[in-house]
């Protein structure tokens, strides 16, 4: 059937199973609203404040449910908002196809108003990007889009459509989406490394968001639980073994626990599954691993040897080589290794809670108790961050959102907007700070709009936590531009904006104000003021080992 | 620091080139010389690129741009088992110099004189790239007024060892 551009590209979404579309109407994408319009019955559109709050929505979205997260913006101003939300996506290998208009093709090139060259722009953080050249291309173009997105290691796609192919008119074959089949094939000898894991003494796990993506929980548990294997986390990671299980360590790197980072340290084995040595994690590249053999399992070629030179490597979707791995492990028990494991706990940090005055640790670990086990837990970026990914328990994969490499401020609010609306029957917690919030507290009147009900827990030290503990600690506690005194009233801020607002000094009090937000329709703000010398610990410095750990 | 040379056989699309360039800056690797032409498949381009890196490096930029989409297949040339070639140009001034003596040195070079015209000639040289640095090390002694040099060009020898279809 001959339909315009737009409506080609509503009915490739909707081959590809799109049901929910975040974005920002403009001038180059009048075209595709008008049939968004049209297809207002199948396709919901959500409309932010701010393209950024869009694509932040679209990758919540897309980390919450595994599907892949569609963002739509205009031209010029419209798709350069979009930039710090593709980054973020692209960092955390996010699946999420970007449509952007463009100015019609015979001005492209002319400076012409709200033109800009999105494609040139992001393609140092795309998996790829496309210009749509001619209506005919369009279809198979956004269907290759999804495709690349979903498929290897995942990751974000733009297309970029100048308004005249909006218009334009072509002939319509519907098509069924290839599916994206796992890759059951991998590179490395299993042999190998299942004996060096069976003749291990001080074997070790150190996994990342790679096992998550590839859903391979189940697989990775039965290999530590098997070959009883202390297993530690990264901020990716979270939830993929759950809280409280046997051989589960805990978080790694330069804010995870010192049992775990100890373990990293002495390990005769380590194992790196589905992650990629960052430097938050191998904090000193020439030390991170220095005793262990290294073994590096990750889909992407690239990151093999990047940092780190593994001693021995497979490049393969995680869950395959698990899968073929497993059947080459012998089970084993590793008693002295878990009592030397056991000692370094006996140094892990353990906050102190205090009944007058609220803690990180309190906040976070009422607000988990009040929001159940199946809440999707989202973050903004800093100390509360850290709070989070230290504090929550745990115990499913796909629920806790954080921007972990490109580290947003502002991610938060949109992801949590994003995460709720994929999984409407879910609490969604969004934990944020004052700095945080105040980056994209707009997004408040989406949620407000669209009756979102996310709970916004404010953790509010007045300072930028982070920051000022840097300067605290290395800056000879000069606190350049970190306690900003900002007076801003976050009751007010949610009333005026047509939500609900709390402000909570006790732990008593943001008990009342959690057990009543879970009970309400609309979003949420609760402020929790705590003391701004709360600090993230422990903690090893940049380019550290964990004897460096500071533990006050 | 080893000069290292791979080539990148890349679908002939508008921005392809832009793609890899960035993908060097971002990633910070070095590029000494690049070269792009067609092939023997329409839709196919080949970039030949020498950098200057540790085997790490050169193993790092080969599997981060075999990740590029529209990269089809990107290899190492391997030095002894391939042909490289770049083309020189060369213009000197005629004038104060032992011309005779230059004449002999771009004879032993292989060089050929290509255009005399205002004083000056312009030499060409054809070769594998070191042969070219020998040559302009040899003719450093006289008035070099300009020069350019195309970057390496590359193809293995023997059969084609790979199937793009």
């Amino acid at each position: 059937m001959v339909l315009n551009g737009s409506e080609i590209l509503v009915n490739v979404l909707l081959e590809q199973g799109v049901d929910t579309v975040f974005g920002y109407p403009g001038g180059a994408v009048l075209n595709i609203y008008d049939a968004l319009y049209k297809y207002k019955d199948k396709i919901n559109h959500y409309m932010t404040a701010h393209e950024q709050g869009a694509a932040h929505a679209a990758d919540g979205y897309a980390r919450s449910t595994g599907k892949t997260g569609v963002v739509i913006a205009t031209s010029g101003p419209g798709a350069t908002n979009l930039v710090t939300g593709i980054a973020t996506a692209y960092m955390d290998s996010v699946p999420m196809v970007a449509i952007t208009g463009n100015v019609a093709t015979p001005l492209i090139g002319c400076d012409s108003f709200q033109e800009v060259y999105i494609a040139g722009i992001t393609m140092p953080i795309t998996k790829h990007n496309f210009v749509v050249r001619n209506v005919e291309e369009l279809a198979d173009t956004i269907r290759l889009a999804f495709k690349i997105a979903a498929s290897g290691r995942p990751g974000p796609v733009l297309v970029d459509i100048p308004k005249d192919i909006t218009a334009a008119k072509t002939n319509y074959e519907p098509a069924v989406p290839d599916q994206i089949k796992r890759n059951e094939e991998y590179i490395g000898d299993i042999d190998e490394i299942a004996e060096l894991i069976n003749n291990a003494e001080k074997p070790f796990i150190y996994f990342g968001g790679g096992v998550k993506l590839s859903g391979a929980s189940d697989e990775l548990r039965e290999l530590v639980n098997k070959a009883d294997i202390p297993a530690a986390y990264t901020l990716m990671a979270a939830g993929v073994l759950g809280y409280g299980e046997e051989n589960n360590l805990g978080l790694i790197g330069m804010h995870g626990c010192f049992s775990a980072n100890s373990a990293a340290n002495r390990a005769d084995v380590m194992l790196a599954i589905g992650t990629r040595f960052s430097d938050r994690v191998a904090l000193n590249a020439n030390k991170f691993g220095h005793n262990s053999k290294i073994v590096h399992i990750d889909i992407d070629p690239g990151e093999i040897n990047k940092i780190i030179v593994a001693d021995y490597s497979i490049v393969g979707d995680v869950k395959t080589v698990l899968t073929a791995l497993l059947k080459k492990i012998k089970p084993a028990k590793h008693e002295a290794w878990h009592k030397q494991i056991a000692k370094w706990k006996k140094d892990d940090y353990i906050p102190v809670d205090r009944e007058d005055a609220l803690t990180p640790h309190s906040v976070i670990s009422t607000a988990c108790k009040h929001a159940g086990k199946d809440a999707i837990f989202v973050t903004d970026v800093g100390q509360h961050q850290m709070w989070a990914a230290q504090f929550i328990s745990h115990t499913k994969p796909r629920n806790f959102l954080t921007s972990g490499g490109l580290g947003t401020m502002g991610y938060g609010y949109g992801a949590a907007i994003g995460a709720k609306i994929a999984n409407p029957d879910v609490p969604v917690i969004h934990f944020t700070s004052d700095g945080s919030l105040h980056m994209n507290l707009n997004e408040l009147c989406t949620a407000v709009s669209y009756k979102v009900p996310v709970i916004t827990v404010i953790l509010n030290n007045a300072v930028l936590g982070m920051v000022r503990q840097w300067q605290g600690a290395f800056y000879g506690r000069r606190f350049s531009s970190s306690e900003p005194e900002r007076v801003t009233d976050y009751v007010k801020v949610a009333e005026a904006f047509g939500g609900v607002g709390f402000r909570c000094k006790t732990p008593a009090e943001f008990e009342e104000a959690m057990a009543k937000a879970m009970t309400l329709e609309g979003p949420v703000w609760i402020e929790c003021e705590i003391d701004r010398e709360e600090k993230v610990l422990p903690m090893i410095p940049s380019g550290g080992t964990v004897h460096d750990t500071v533990f006050r | 620091m080893n000069k290292q040379c791979m080539v990148l056989l890349v679908d002939n699309n508008a921005g392809v080139l832009a793609r890899v360039s960035s993908l060097f800056m971002q990633r910070g690797f070095n590029i000494d010389s690049l070269t792009v032409s067609s092939t023997e498949i329409p839709t196919i381009s080949r970039i030949t690129v020498t950098t200057k890196g540790d085997d790490r490096t050169f193993s790092q930029i080969i599997k981060q741009t075999s990740k590029l989409t529209e990269a089809r297949l990107v290899f190492p040339i391997e030095p002894f088992v391939s042909i490289i070639r770049e083309l020189l140009l060369v213009k000197f001034s005629t004038e104060n110099i032992d011309s005779e003596r230059l004449e002999s040195i771009i004879d032993d070079y292989g060089a050929k004189i290509i255009d005399v015209s205002n004083g000056c000639f312009v030499a060409e040289l054809t070769g594998d790239p070191t042969l070219i640095d020998d040559f302009l090390d040899a003719v450093k002694p006289f008035r070099m007024i300009e020069m350019c040099r195309t970057g390496a060009t590359a193809l293995e020898s023997g059969k084609v060892s790979y199937d793009i279809e």
